[in-house]
């Protein structure tokens, strides 16, 4: 299995060296950002915290960044740093309350969406410096023939990009994996099942959601920053509010919330539905327009109601039930 | 100073007829969440569907108005009914997350629906109504319009839910989803005339929207959000307070657009109910427990 995973990870590093050509390799970023971003939501989410509110993070990192670089001109390296610190703040302020009243479930979600909805506004509001709804773009440093610039985090090679997100995915998927295998997940299992009875035997009930928010918090502003230097144009619709909070809560649901690559799975098949669509109508697609996304809506409510464990979760459970392994299998992860 | 106040006047006045319209709104999701315990995410998307029907049958097919609303309304009442069987039903026994989820992807899906038959074009019905001058004050008429339509259909579901039999059985299995079925009671049958219920009263929203705003499809995005959190801020399920609620963030929305910028109005009353959430997270009439 380990072996398998490093010619995976090793064929995966070779991407860029096939020549595959911009847009393909573009895509393969993309599912890279994507599945970080996913993996990072997925961390709080399936330890019972669903949040509707990572849009807020998301934006919080991307606009931090862009903000301090076009009026102050403090590198975006500074502008990360503060983006994930204002990140912490928040989760912490929205969090620590939260948790300490026991809002949970529904509520929980419907909190979050406000805070994303709140983060959204004040962009929008902020119109003279953040060019308000239609969005803004970091002043470029690749003035001159200059191809990068470090001190800007500016690249015009895809495949600097392509390496940068490949790490940043896989240092996602190791704090995915040291979280699984901490005491604190055991402990949030036990709340997210009974959070009265988990307080009653010692657990600190606060302590450890605020702990795991706070991660997943700071992850997914990394996230904005990159997807703001990557992509070097955002505005508040596509980086905070309602609507990518929803794209990440559902894109870990489609891939498998509950296993380490689910949350990529469902950021591949996300992008591999709307290309495939793309591929199949030829000319004729800019004629259905978000046709993906009612095919991705309908295929989100089956999954829900038919495979609730996601693609990559049915899939391993499918093929653990075939060949029965040697050592038993853990209890399953509890839906 | 004097013509100051009159325009903060003005404001506040506004402010109680977007009240009544937004009571209107979250009334169905609260109706739905108190009976069926399940919050449609996408509820504001209903109100879009019943926006675009009155649109592309007065509009484009020319039907008078007031049918080409009451077939709206019809409609967006057939679709909830459908959406129960077709979405809900399955998951009644899922986890709640997944339940609130499901609904989520219906969203979605209504979303890109529209934006595939619709195109991302702002629709207007053409109806223009001169505004009515009131001193120094001018109201538009279709606010006043809609919140008087929201006022009778807030009533009219009072009423039916106070003294009819079905409106009683509605309020008896919203207090006991467990020993009504065992009383003999169909439980499947009240939620579908629940659903279709909230259908309707989505589908009259949507007529009243469709008065004063342009249609696209991301407009459920700019009303779902504000429905969702008066129900919570009343407390879900709780019809009572979710009027309440509608008038008090009205009022933040109306007053603090007129003081500030619009969005800062927006934002007030979204801090304003995150800070309540942390005070009494079961509502603004609960009672403490």
């Amino acid at each position: 299995m380990k072996a398998l995973a490093w010619v995976g990870l090793a064929l995966l590093a070779a991407v860029p060296l096939t020549g595959i050509g911009n847009y393909p390799l573009h895509l393969v970023i993309m599912c890279l950002l994507w599945g970080y971003v996913y993996t990072s939501w997925s961390i709080m989410g399936r330890l019972g915290m669903v949040s509707f509110g990572h849009g807020a993070f998301f934006g919080i990192g991307a606009y931090a960044v862009v903000m301090l670089w076009n009026h102050f001109g403090l590198s975006p390296w500074i502008g990360a740093v503060a983006g994930v610190l204002l990140s912490a703040l928040v989760a912490v302020v929205i969090g620590l309350p939260c948790f300490r009243f026991k809002i949970v479930g529904h509520y929980f979600a419907l909190v979050t969406l406000a805070l994303s909805e709140v983060t959204r506004l004040v962009i929008v509001a902020l119109r003279d410096q953040t060019g308000g709804s239609l969005g803004t773009t970091p002043n470029t440093a690749l003035a001159q023939g200059n191809s990068w610039s470090f001190a800007a985090l500016q690249f015009s090679d895809k495949t600097v990009w392509f390496y940068a997100i490949l790490a940043v995915w896989l240092a996602g998927l190791w704090v995915w994996a040291r979280v699984d295998r901490s005491m604190t997940r055991l402990a949030l299992e036990a709340i997210s099942q009974e959070e009265d009875a988990a307080a009653s035997i010692g657990i600190n009930v606060t302590r450890s959601k605020l702990f795991v928010t706070l991660i997943s918090a700071v992850m997914t502003s990394v996230g904005g920053v990159l997807y703001a230097q990557y992509q070097l144009y955002i505005n508040p619709e596509t980086v905070s509010g309602i609507g990518i909070s929803l794209q990440m809560v559902f894109g870990v649901i489609a891939g498998g919330m509950f296993v380490m690559l689910g949350p990529t799975v469902g950021a591949v098949f996300t992008l591999l539905l709307a290309e495939g669509l793309r591929l199949a109508l030829g000319d004729n697609f800019k004629d259905f327009p978000a046709l993906d996304l009612a095919v991705y809506g309908a295929l989100l409510v089956l999954f829900i109601i038919y495979m609730p464990k996601g693609i990559l979760g049915a899939a391993l459970d499918r093929l653990r039930r075939r060949a029965p392994p040697a050592v038993p299998t853990p209890a399953p992860a509890p839906r | 100073m004097e013509i100051f106040d009159i325009f903060l006047l003005e404001a506040v006045l506004n402010g109680i007829l977007l009240g009544g319209l937004l009571a209107l709104l979250s009334l169905g999701l609260n109706l739905i969440f108190g009976v069926i315990d399940v919050v449609w995410i996408c509820y504001a998307e209903l109100i879009m569907v019943g926006m675009y029907a009155v649109w592309l049958l007065h509009a484009k097919y020319a039907w008078p108005l007031l049918l080409a609303m009451a077939a709206g309304i019809a409609l967006v009442a057939l679709l909830g009914a459908v959406m129960h069987q077709l979405v809900i039903r399955p998951v009644m026994s899922a986890e709640p997350i997944n339940q609130l989820l499901v609904t989520g992807g219906v969203l979605f899906f209504l979303q890109a629906a529209a934006t595939l038959a619709f195109g991302i074009e702002f629709r207007n019905i053409g109806v223009r109504m001169p505004p009515i001058a009131i001193g120094e004050m001018s109201f538009s008429l279709p606010r006043i319009i809609a919140f008087g339509v929201a006022v009778a259909g807030v009533a009219a579901t009072w009423l039916f839910l106070s003294r009819t039999y079905m409106g009683t059985a509605i309020r008896a299995i919203s207090q006991d989803r467990q020993i009504m079925p065992l009383m003999g009671v169909d439980a499947n049958r009240i939620f579908v005339v629940t659903s279709a219920i909230g259908g309707a009263l989505a589908g009259l929203g949507g007529c009243l929207l469709v008065l004063q705003y342009d249609i696209h499809p991301a407009i459920g995005l700019s009303f779902g959000p504000i429905t969702f959190l008066i129900c919570v801020l009343g407390g879900l399920g709780n019809m009572l307070g979710g009027l309440v609620a509608a008038f008090i963030f009205a009022q933040f929305i109306s007053v603090g657009g007129f003081f500030f910028h619009i969005e800062w109005g927006y934002v007030i009353a979204f801090a304003f109910f995150i800070a309540v959430m942390f005070w009494r997270p079961q509502g603004i009439l609960a009672r403490r427990q």
